[in-house]
């Protein structure tokens, strides 16, 4: 019974359900472990941390802000969901080397992938905070 | 790092789908069961297309 107040008073407040949103996005999982599903965050963050870690691996490349082709301008949306991996990534000058392989590629799409599933993740946080989700 | 395109498939198939496991279904037992098959999904789907591909080109 306190816990359903304490929830109902968190969906309410109007700033909890965008601190859990902004804390999903830029930490994989981070929204679901602010909402005590210590095991679905954990999940969340392992497959997300180790997709983007097998892409760096496999050399794949992280896009920077551009304007160029539209599917470069897609893929740099991608990867600006990975939150601080990416810019992580950025600021040690990881995955910048020109793609020359398959797996290479494979890395690419693997970290793009990454990020579309961290906004997801982010975004299921957010519904389970504000109650649009059950549970 | 090197891995095989079917050792891709697998790791890609297997995060893809807990994710969506966890955020498409509210009850753990149909996360599991809507991971569980988008798993197989993808993995067959992928193994489908690499037969259709080879049909094409042969």
């Amino acid at each position: 019974m306190a816990t359903d107040v304490t929830a109902q008073t968190r969906a309410q407040s109007s700033t909890f359900p965008m601190m859990v949103l902004i804390a999903g996005w830029l930490v994989p999982g981070a929204g679901h472990l602010m909402l005590r599903k210590w095991i679905r965050g954990t999940l969340l963050m392992v497959s997300i941390v180790a997709m983007f870690c097998i892409g760096l691996a496999l050399k794949g490349k992280i896009y920077s802000p551009n304007t160029g082709d539209l599917l470069d301008i897609l893929n740099f949306a991608g990867d600006l969901g990975n939150g601080l991996l990416y810019i992580l990534a950025r600021i040690f000058d990881l995955g910048q080397v020109t793609v020359q392989v398959a797996t290479a590629d494979y890395g690419t799409k693997f970290m793009v992938v990454a990020g579309l599933l961290n906004i997801i993740s982010a975004v299921d946080a957010h519904s389970l905070a504000t109650g649009r989700k059950r549970s | 790092m090197t891995i095989s395109h079917f050792g891709a498939v697998l790791l890609f198939s297997l995060f893809t789908s807990i994710v969506f496991g966890i955020t498409q279904r509210t009850e753990p037992r149909m996360m599991i069961r809507f991971g569980a098959f988008c798993f197989a999904l993808f993995v067959g789907g992928t193994i489908v297309a690499s037969w259709v591909m080879w049909l094409i080109k042969f």
